[in-house]
């Protein structure tokens, strides 16, 4: 049972290749079922956005699992072999798999670090796989934690604070000028496509009042109803400029719409309360000399890349305190996952069994302690006979259910029922030093299975610090 | 044992500004914690200080220049506290901290058997703490109108640097600016006031001209402009905070020339 990832990305491969695997949602589920009819898949997910197209799965065989999932992303478009896919690929198993999830779904991998759009994105895959039950308890398991690993390296980083977009970057410049900016008035001068995502941005930050002046009254008022707001014709728009907080302009014109004096003008009529002006476009369309007046606070496409740039810097920065966070997690979950191995099941099973048995036997035979020595031997032998009788059908299952589609359905189920532990951390750092040793004792174990006679004590020692 | 408090007020505040100074260069939020509760701390031991030398002060109830900075510097300390509560703005700290320290440090300077004038009236006590009020409020005013300018220059020549991120907006520090000139504005007016009164029933007269009465009034009148000015012609914003940048050197000046005058009769 191996967990693999075979993906391309925003850095293996370029759009023309990523376009043609892309998935359309709407056929996702479709696709998960067809990966999962592959001999060996036993649990598929499907990741795929306009910056990745990535495939989770776990296999039986880590190599032969590659070959497949290869196969079925060539197969899902006709016009590229496997061949051609070959050079932008990716193949992870184990916990490099398992960290490239985490690192993906914490926005570590992504073209903009920090972004959060792909948190969603993988929740919505997880819901698909979910709904065509393509995913198991051991996918189910990792992708609830890497969503749980994005989560905190939200909240314990600074990863995501930072704008990183030039409309990003208005906000947050707003921010500094304005505290609230509920009741501030953005007045977008313009259609252009920057301004209109930055009029968004600030809509979605809060700004209740927009007002909205283009050439065309027609595109105006269109783009007023987007807004909620009100058009202004474009004649006017500079005696209404006062009533403005946040002037946001992006036109085509080759000219300055707006200028120093009028903006002076504007401060003027406002009493001096700061105005913030966003010039998006090139060429600038508000004259330059506005910078030089007071609360009136002018800013162009190049300083909003500054801060941009600026701020990507910083995400870089944080994007190493979660890299840690990372590799963190994928610890955790390698101990639960080395813990769905069949043999330290039934080595932690035994253990379990034992261990009730002794004490049993020691509080029994204290009572009895005029019992002869063949006496105590064969109580004793009672005791052992019941439990390994007890505990043998398991044992059997367990082994021969292991390479089954339902093996690990099983150990998790033995596992519950005899209260061995979900993530056994205690019984791994024993079984990691160990572990040859341990599966030896199995093994000879598995001639004798209901005699085991084997001293509590031997089988005691590799559990390490114990419960 | 209100010099021991004292004393450990004075080491308390002294450790919060080099930490809140520090804060406002580096990137730790944990720094401006630690200098937040060392504030808290500080402030709890200058309480007992002041309260246990109310105790034991009796008979005429003259306050000392020493008592008069000590109480300011526990009402501005004070503010920041409730400022820092409601909005979680630490940074402030590194302005306002530093300010109650120097007042502090004078306090300590002065001998604290001065008296702030000689005893005349048995509530000059009342003069002298409306005064101080007053006064606490065009310190907060005047540390808003410091930070308003700062960020105004940051934001002016685009540099966002570390001190760009921690500094609030604009409008929330003209805002300040305002609230603290609004609420200690009628404070000293009711100190110059008191004060007035005091000399009246010791010297007989109202205002004796002299010059920290005169200045007095100067300030008072330079506050009452900068207040309806922002009112009616909008001497907001950048303009504001430079008038109170002026305005509080004027309130030092004035201090500073009381405690003169005071010193000059006694030595």
């Amino acid at each position: 049972m191996h967990i693999v990832v075979v993906g391309l990305s925003h850095k293996t491969a370029p759009v023309e290749v990523r376009e043609k695997l892309a998935v359309p949602e709407s056929r996702l589920g479709e696709a998960l079922t067809r990966l999962c009819s592959y001999s060996g898949v036993k649990e598929g997910l499907l990741l795929s956005t306009c910056n990745r197209v990535e495939v989770y799965a776990v296999v039986d065989e880590i190599e032969a699992g590659y070959g497949r999932i290869q196969e079925f992303l060539a197969d899902a478009h006709f016009s590229v072999s496997s061949e051609q896919l070959t050079p932008h690929l990716y193949w992870h198993s184990g916990d490099r798999a398992i960290g490239h999830l985490f690192r993906v779904a914490a926005s570590l991998d992504s073209m903009i670090i920090g972004e959060s759009q792909i948190l969603g994105q993988l929740k919505d895959a997880f819901e698909v796989a979910l709904t065509h039950k393509t995913t198991s308890v051991i996918l189910n398991k990792v992708v609830k934690k890497a969503i749980s690993v994005a989560k905190r390296v939200r909240t314990e980083t600074k990863i995501a604070e930072m704008a990183v977009s030039v409309s990003y970057a208005a906000v947050e410049l707003a921010r500094k000028i304005f505290s609230d900016l509920s009741e501030k008035t953005v007045l977008l001068v313009g259609a252009g496509e920057m301004a209109k995502l930055a009029a968004r941005h600030f809509v979605a930050n809060g700004v209740r009042h927009v007002r909205v002046t283009t050439r065309s009254p027609y595109q105006a008022s269109e783009l007023a109803d987007k807004f909620k707001g009100t058009s202004v014709p474009f004649e006017l728009f500079g005696e209404d400029m006062a009533s403005a907080d946040i002037v946001l302009v992006s036109t085509g014109a080759a000219h300055y719409l707006i200028s120093s004096d009028e903006v002076q003008r504007a401060v003027k009529q406002r009493m001096n309360r700061p105005m913030f002006l966003i010039d998006i476009s090139v060429p600038r369309n508000i004259d330059p000399a506005v910078r030089h007046i007071d609360n009136a606070f002018l800013f162009d496409i190049d300083d909003l890349k500054v801060r941009v740039e600026q701020n990507r810097e910083d995400r870089l920065r944080e994007a190493e305190k979660a890299e840690q966070m990372v590799i963190e997690e994928v610890g955790i979950l390698r101990q639960w996952f080395q813990s769905l191995e069949v043999t330290p099941t039934i080595v932690a099973l035994k253990n379990r069994v034992d261990d009730i048995k002794r004490t049993e036997l020691e509080k029994a035979l204290g009572r009895l302690s005029h019992l002869s020595v063949q006496e105590r031997e064969l109580v004793e032998g009672m005791a052992s006979t019941i439990v390994n009788k007890l505990i043998h059908s398991t044992l059997v299952t367990l082994k021969t259910e292991a390479n089954s589609s339902e093996g690990v359905a099983f150990v998790e189920a033995a596992r519950r029922f005899f209260k061995l532990g979900e993530s056994p951390s205690s019984m791994q750092n024993g079984l990691s030093t160990s572990s040859a040793g341990e599966s030896d004792l199995v093994r000879a174990d598995e001639d004798s299975p209901v005699e085991g006679l084997t001293p509590p004590s031997v089988l005691h020692d590799p559990r390490g610090g114990g419960d | 044992m209100a010099t021991g408090f004292f004393m450990v007020t004075m080491a308390l505040y002294f450790g919060a500004t080099i930490l809140f100074l520090a804060y406002l260069l580096r990137r730790a939020e944990a720094l401006s914690t630690v200098s937040l509760g060392i504030t808290a701390a500080g402030f709890c031991t200058h309480t007992v200080a002041i309260v246990a030398r109310m105790m034991g002060t009796t008979g005429v109830s003259t306050p000392t220049f020493h008592e008069a900075l000590s109480f300011f510097s526990w009402m501005l300390i004070l503010v920041f506290l409730a400022v820092e509560f409601r909005h979680r703005l630490h940074v402030i700290g590194s302005f306002i901290v530093p300010l109650a320290l120097v007042s502090l440090v004078s306090a300590a300077a002065l001998p604290d058997t001065v008296p702030t004038l000689r005893p005349m009236f048995g509530t000059l006590w009342v003069h002298v703490t409306l005064s101080m009020l007053g006064t606490v409020g065009f310190a907060v005013a005047f540390v808003a109108g410091v930070m308003y300018l700062i960020q105004d220059g940051l934001l002016k020549s685009k540099r966002f640097n570390v001190l760009y991120s921690k500094l609030p907006a604009l409008d929330f520090l003209d805002h300040l600016n305002q609230q603290s000139i609004v609420l200690g504005f009628p404070l000293l007016t009711l100190g110059i006031i008191t004060g007035a009164i005091s000399a009246e029933f010791v010297r007989g007269t109202y205002v004796s001209w002299n010059p920290e009465q005169t200045w007095a009034l100067v300030t008072w009148l330079f506050y009452f402009a900068v207040l309806v000015g922002r009112l009616t012609v909008g001497w907001r914003a950048k303009r504001a905070a430079y008038l109170t940048i002026i305005g509080f050197a004027g309130v030092i000046l004035t201090l500073v020339g009381v405690v003169l005058k005071s010193y000059g009769p006694v030595s």
